[in-house]
């Protein structure tokens, strides 16, 4: 055969064997020769003043520390956390007061304003909406539904979800306009690497605080789809802003069972919604060493990270981009799914089988499942109503606990509204019979639960699987539900 | 840095008036999305945060999101600007650090630069980090020698104390290079004339690339003939032989079914194609920028 005729193939096959004698550090040493040959030509152009090194490698090097990177992360986001749930009690009261309380504003005007305010002026939005229901001589059955029904929902979620997410929001876009969210990411690689996943994931992470389904498009950053898989499955364990209520809630009962409430309230709410947030964090890296070294197996890929500078943030724009583009749309998005839920609520507490409503039926079902998992059935059909939404599972159990009857002294059906605070709703939780195990395994089920309806979903657009949707929906409410039996049995066994 | 952006008057007093000595024939008209009867394709390529973007948008007026997040740009963005009655369609390819690994944006970027074969690649670095940077503009010049290099973000390179000699750059890279403060729409016409010089040729790029690593030589030696036999015409083959090695199945591919060959047809060389005392043109241009460097 002539060299002429050979054809590409011939040749392909020639190098082929050529480069059977090459190992693997044939990248290094071609990465090296270019890195030689830039430095010398840096060098020969590029002059500095050395004004020593500037504030921002000074910054870098203590946030981006191996040991003092470290304990400030923790302290920032705690920080960001502390700030959320302290400072949301005093608009959540206001709102509340608002919109439904009976004399709730009057109470808050007085304690906040020192404002005695008439009482002709402090109704509530649940309390006109009765009277304006009363006025035009509504069936009794339309005012329930509209107004104890679909109203009281959405009214519970404004006045739980808004302060939180916005303060929340606002915090976290600064530390995302400042620079800081690839700061994190650098500080955590090592340990997504020895948990067999990306280190991008801990962006998305970081954007699954804020919102699950935010954080999963996020994922897109990855590029391995192995990697990019276990950061979609996993971001539901980080504790999303929907989640941050129903934590804050608890934290609050506890320590009004367990310390007599009062100022140590809000310090244990912030305390609780770090430790479950922490623990989310571990459960995260261990189900990502997990998958990494079972179904979605492999290694973990090396990337580049530009740590981009620091600027100035733009406050104004930040406002904005948090309150119009996050803080709204989730509103939003919340308030559709919630009147639904306050028709589903009002329903199973309204529609009546052989003299029970139904929601009795399905609570009597799910009873032992409940009482297995620390729980109870009113909690679990909470749950189930709350699927399309996280962030109305704590108003979905008061309501119901309210609706249903037989299950306190305070029953809607009997008047109107009664004042739910802290303290109360922690009355009502004891009424039930539930304590200190009941709370831990309820926080235990808000960490450890299927993802909500628009993460699903969101899920499913990105993955373009019904099996890695399934897994990413089933997994955690399986190892929720394995969690709470084993606390509550373990529980029970001691005590 | 002065807002003058003509260029130094380097032409001959009796050169007629043509419109290079015109200072005000060189602004750049921008054409935003009207992509339609180009002339010319310009590549935009360059590492993420080096205000590449930015760049982009001042070329062609368009008002493509920038960040401060190394995010996913993995679709092109095009635009198109006119200059001098030529028309030029410019695409800005995802931020890479390197066309050497697998991930997508790196392949989109190579394979924008090696198949859409570019009439001339701008690598937009940062002033600031010009070391890391040039590795990208080596493996882009090991691609295609039509390559002008933005040495970009040279107010931020300033208040940090760092200046760049671009003349010396440009005798060392082989390629024209051109600073730009693209933030504040400084340098800009620069750059395109140095792109439009690219192409037409008045401009001439040899690139200096880094030597072939020792240990690996020998096997280049081999190779590189082969390579050269499948596709006469390909203006990088050391860098198809690199790939080879590596074992890239995207231009394994691209050599078995003809693609390549196809793309890089033999070049006949034709006397007189290239104008002359371009060279001198270049340095001009340089020295001008060389001082605007250091103001």
């Amino acid at each position: 055969m002539s060299e002429q005729s050979l054809t590409p193939r011939d040749y392909l096959s020639q190098i082929d064997s050529l480069r059977q004698g090459i190992d693997d550090s044939f990248r290094d040493e071609l990465v090296g020769e270019i890195y030689t040959h830039a430095t010398m030509v840096t060098d020969a152009t590029v002059t500095e003043k050395d004004n020593g090194p500037a504030w921002d490698e000074k910054l870098d090097w203590l946030l981006t520390h191996p040991v003092w990177g470290w304990p400030l992360m923790i302290f920032i986001f705690a920080g960001v956390f502390w700030l959320t749930v302290a400072g949301a009690n005093v608009p959540s009261a206001f709102l509340a007061g608002l919109l439904i309380e009976e004399g709730g504003l009057r109470e808050w005007m007085s304690e906040y304003i020192g404002w005695a305010m008439p009482a002709a002026l402090s109704y509530s939005g649940y309390e006109l909406l009765h009277m304006l229901m009363d006025l035009i001589h509504s069936p009794e059955w339309l005012a329930s539904l509209l107004v104890d029904g679909i109203y009281l929902c959405v009214a519970w979620v404004v006045s739980v979800m808004l302060p939180p997410m916005a303060i929340f929001f606002p915090l976290f876009t600064l530390l995302e306009d400042l620079g800081y969210l690839p700061r994190i990411a650098f500080n955590m690689d090592p340990l997504f690497k020895k948990s067999g996943a990306h280190g991008k994931q801990a962006l998305t992470m970081a954007m699954g605080f804020g919102c699950n389904a935010a954080g999963v498009t996020a994922c897109r950053i990855i590029d391995s789809p192995r990697e990019k898989l276990i950061a979609i499955i996993t971001n539901n364990f980080m504790i999303c802003n929907g989640r941050f209520p129903t934590v804050i809630a608890i934290g609050a009962i506890i320590a009004s069972t367990q310390l007599g409430g009062g100022a140590w309230a809000g310090t244990v709410a912030a305390l609780t919604v770090i430790a479950v947030v922490g623990i989310g964090v571990v459960v995260m890296f261990g189900v990502n060493f997990v998958l990494s070294r079972s179904v979605l197996r492999g290694q973990s890929s090396t990337f580049t990270l530009e740590l981009p500078p620091y600027r100035k943030p733009a406050i104004l724009r930040i406002i904005y981009t948090s309150l119009i583009d996050r803080t709204m749309f989730v509103l939003a998005r919340a308030c559709v799914v919630a009147a639904p839920a306050g028709i589903a609520i009002w329903a199973v507490a309204n529609i009546n089988v052989a003299d029970q409503p139904i929601g009795l039926y399905i609570m009597q079902f799910l009873e032992p499942l409940g009482w297995l998992m620390g729980l109870s059935g009113v909690i679990l059909l909470a749950y189930i109503i709350a699927i399309p939404a996280n962030e109305i599972v704590v108003p979905t159990v008061v309501m119901l606990i309210l609706l249903l009857p037989g299950m306190g002294e305070t029953s809607l059906q009997a008047g109107r509204m009664v004042e739910v605070g802290n303290d109360q709703l922690a009355q009502m939780f004891t009424a039930q019979g539930w304590n200190l195990m009941t709370c831990v395994c309820f926080l235990t089920f808000v960490l450890l639960h299927n993802p909500c309806g628009t993460t699903i979903w969101t899920i499913w657009k990105e993955t373009n699987s019904w099996k890695w949707t399934a897994v990413a929906t089933l997994m955690p409410v399986v190892m929720g539900i394995a969690a709470c039996i084993l606390i509550a049995t373990t529980w029970r066994l001691l005590a | 840095m002065s807002s003058d952006t003509t260029l130094p008057n380097t032409h001959p007093d009796n050169c007629g008036g043509c419109t290079s000595c015109d200072p005000n024939a060189v602004t750049t008209q921008r054409l935003g999305v009207k992509l339609d009867g180009y002339d010319f394709v310009v590549a935009l390529a360059g590492n993420p945060n080096t205000g590449k973007t930015t760049v982009f948008n001042t070329l062609t007026g368009l008002k493509q999101h920038t960040g401060n997040w190394p995010g996913k740009t993995v679709a092109r963005a095009e635009g198109a600007f006119a200059c001098r009655g030529k028309r030029y369609k410019l695409v800005d390819l995802p931020g890479t650090y390197s066309l050497l690994s697998a991930s997508v944006d790196e392949e989109v970027a190579r394979d924008f630069v090696l198949f859409g074969k570019p009439d001339c690649t701008v690598v937009v670095t940062d002033a600031t980090a010009l070391q890391r940077n040039l590795n990208l503009a080596y493996q882009v010049m090991e691609i295609t020698p039509r390559v002008v290099v933005c040495v970009n973000l040279m107010d931020e390179a300033k208040r940090k104390g760092i200046t760049v000699d671009i003349p010396a750059l440009q005798e060392l890279l082989g390629v024209p290079v051109v600073a730009t403060a693209a933030r504040r729409n400084q340098g800009i016409d620069k750059l395109v004339l140095a792109v439009a010089g690219v192409i037409d040729g008045s401009i001439k790029c040899e690139p200096k690339l880094p030597p072939t690593p020792p240990k690996l030589q020998k096997v280049i030696d081999e190779i590189l003939p082969k390579v050269k036999r499948m596709v006469p015409g390909l203006p990088s083959p050391r860098w198809v032989a690199y790939r080879l090695i590596e074992g890239d199945h995207r231009i394994r591919q691209a050599l078995l079914s003809g693609e390549l060959a196809e793309l890089y047809p033999v070049r006949l060389p034709v006397a007189g194609v290239v104008n002359q005392p371009v060279m001198e043109d270049v340095s001009d241009l340089a020295s001008e920028q060389g001082e605007v460097a250091h103001v």
